[in-house]
């Protein structure tokens, strides 16, 4: 039994080995072999939540047997598992639902290079989830940055390499600020450890004047994290990067990537600042104002494009905004409405990446709402997905996004500030129904008969060759991803117990 | 202005930050915001380097057998700044490689031009 408690360790250790692997194997074998891994990972962290979870506690994993400050550690409770195995089912999914047009985007050549990115991209998302060091911290987030930006441009358009270098500008310079963060609380606290660093963090902050300064730190780290997720106002980024890259990549960097970085920033607040400083300063309430801006604007975006990836790609970004108001409100409540975002979104969102090119495809591989009219009658298989996702983005009950909203609205009014009770009610009340205005008008424009006049020279076409292999994986992981949807939705419970246990643990 | 003279270094890195920052952010060559992005590299790591040094002290090699820890300074810095660096070069490759494939397409280094470019080529959506 105590064997399990080397499998977070694995799952970091197995994915770098695979990354170098499949650079030497040719494409067909590097395919094969990441879906094998990424199932094998998901049943080592299954099993590790499992023993968590009947263990009732978290246990930590000394690198060399090392004690504090000297060592590196990683650390396993419930919380990280959940986050972990979102993430590994995720990839998994994505990998098999976007083979389709992974083999028409990326040369055949090419191909092990995803796989071997993919591969390291889970040893980041991997060690950013387990690590329970501040330092390991930012140089695995350095390793997803460029990972995520290999499986960018690893689908060679003229666009993809712009998107990239824009992409990669704002990430480097959230990276900069990350890394000035996690210095300056080193140099405050003497510990790169998260443990340590809490008490020695716990110890300064008794003194009222040395708040400006803890502030400071955490607040240029939170910049940092901000613009690497895509906080409002640095979303701009993401339309552009979604809408060029493959829809497995495209899913891969919505769905994951920027909640890495969100999950990395809430274990930092609770495990190495503490929340209870964190309250001291105004943080939270400037994390909370941005979020709603993020939902609202987002929102507002989605509505006005148009074209059906960038209307996605800008609601991603509102629900970024959802999860830094949950951060926002402060409370354990909030906290959790904004973990269950992390899984739920992850879970819609790479449902929506991965129809909508099935969509594009049935109507001539264009991505305008014009050219979409009537897709849903030529292909009702994602026609069927896409209402799922979307209802879930709109939060319908029984889909993923309703708990979402009703545990948010709940912490706003279980707090005591009637300014934050005003302002979630009031921007989950304009994002719902902005994100509903999208969704249904898409819905309903997918189901409209076809004109028989259309396909203008002038259109934007996604790729120019279409079909000729067959599409097997995308009926599988496109229906776990709307049973996972619908579980969350019905079953929400589940889900909110095993987070709640986790943040105990997380203390 | 007392504790700014006495802490130089550190104001010097964070003054190297604050230009590297904005080189990044401002800059329309891209070449250029490369450079601002190392500059600001070496900024946090200069800063690094500072806070671990303690004046009179050796670096952490043991010389002659000696072992007391007040000998040296902490060696934990410097590590970081290795790890870093090495972070900082990876980071650098990747994007002048894809500055080369941008140079190659648009044959300019402008940032603000490439936008233009692409967008006259119908390439943004």
């Amino acid at each position: 039994m105590s064997f399990i408690r080397n499998f977070p360790l694995f799952t970091i250790v197995l994915s770098l080995f695979s990354g170098a692997l499949c650079l030497l194997i040719s494409s067909k074998a590097a395919r094969i072999y990441t879906v094998l891994l990424e199932s094998v990972l998901t049943v080592m962290v299954s099993m590790t939540l499992w023993y968590t979870y009947t263990t009732d506690s978290a246990f930590t994993y000394k690198m060399g047997e090392f004690p504090a400050p000297w060592g590196n550690e990683i650390r396993a409770g419930v919380l990280e598992c959940v986050i972990a195995l979102t993430f590994l089912i995720i990839i998994l999914m994505s990998l098999l639902a976007g083979d389709h047009f992974l083999r028409i985007d990326i040369d055949e050549s090419k191909q092990n290079l995803f796989f071997s990115l993919v591969s390291l991209m889970t040893a980041a998302l991997m060690a950013m989830t387990w690590t329970n060091d501040i330092f390991t911290g930012y140089v695995f987030l350095e390793i997803l940055t460029l990972t995520s930006c290999g499986v960018l441009i690893v689908r060679e358009i003229g666009r993809t390499t712009l998107a990239a270098v824009r992409y990669m500008i704002l990430n480097l310079l959230g990276s900069g600020l990350f890394l000035l963060g996690v210095v300056l609380l080193y140099d405050l606290s003497g510990h790169l450890l998260m443990v340590p660093m809490h008490e020695a963090i716990a110890r300064i902050a008794e003194d009222p004047e040395s708040i400006p300064v803890i502030a400071l730190s955490v607040g240029i780290l939170t910049i940092g994290l901000g613009i690497k997720s895509g906080l409002f106002p640095f979303y701009y980024w993401m339309p552009d990067t979604y809408g060029s890259a493959t829809p497995a990549s495209a899913s891969l960097m919505s769905s994951l990537v920027t909640k890495a970085y969100i999950f990395l920033l809430i274990k930092i607040y609770f495990r190495a600042v503490g929340m209870e400083v964190i309250r001291k300063t105004s943080i939270l309430e400037i994390l909370f104002v941005l979020g709603i801006l993020g939902m609202i604007f987002g929102s507002v975006r989605a509505v006005s494009t148009g074209s059906i990836n960038r209307m996605i790609a800008y609601s991603s970004a509102a629900q970024i905004g959802y999860i830094y108001m949950g951060l926002g409100i402060g409370t354990l409540a909030g906290l959790t409405g904004a973990l269950f975002q992390i899984v739920a979104h992850g879970f819609t969102k790479s449902l929506l990446f991965l129809t909508v090119p099935y969509l594009a495809e049935a109507s001539g591989n264009s991505l305008l709402f014009g050219s979409l009219r009537g897709a849903a009658r030529k292909d009702r298989q994602a026609a069927f997905f896409f209402l799922i996702g979307a209802l879930s983005m709109v939060g319908i009950p029984f889909f993923a996004g309703f708990p979402v909203k009703l545990l948010l609205g709940e912490s706003a009014v279980g707090q005591h500030s009637s300014f934050k009770l005003l302002a979630a009610m009031l921007g989950l009340a304009i994002s719902t129904l902005l994100n509903a205005m999208y969704f249904i008008r898409t819905l309903i424009l997918l189901n409209m008969e076809k004109l028989p006049e259309e396909a203008s020279p002038g259109e934007m076409k996604v790729r120019s060759k279409s079909g000729g292999v067959q599409r097997i994986g995308y009926p599988f992981a496109a229906l776990v991803l709307a049973a996972a949807n619908i579980f969350l939705g019905v079953f929400s419970w589940t889900l909110v117990e095993l987070i709640r246990l986790g943040l105990a643990m997380f203390q | 202005m007392q504790a700014l003279m006495e802490n130089y270094v550190e104001a010097a890195a964070v003054i190297l930050f604050g230009v590297g920052f904005t080189t990044l952010l401002f800059h329309r060559n891209l070449i250029k915001k490369l450079i601002g992005m190392n500059i600001m590299d070496t900024g946090v790591f200069l800063f690094l380097a500072a806070m671990g040094y303690i004046r009179g002290r050796h670096a952490p090699i043991i010389e002659n057998g000696v072992e007391e820890v007040e000998r040296y300074i902490n060696p934990v810095p410097a590590g970081l700044v290795l790890t870093g660096i090495v972070v900082s070069v990876s980071v650098t490759a990747v994007m002048l490689s894809l500055t080369i494939r941008l140079y190659k397409r648009y044959h300019t280094l402008d940032l603000d031009a490439i936008y233009v470019l692409s967008r006259h080529q119908g390439e943004d959506r």
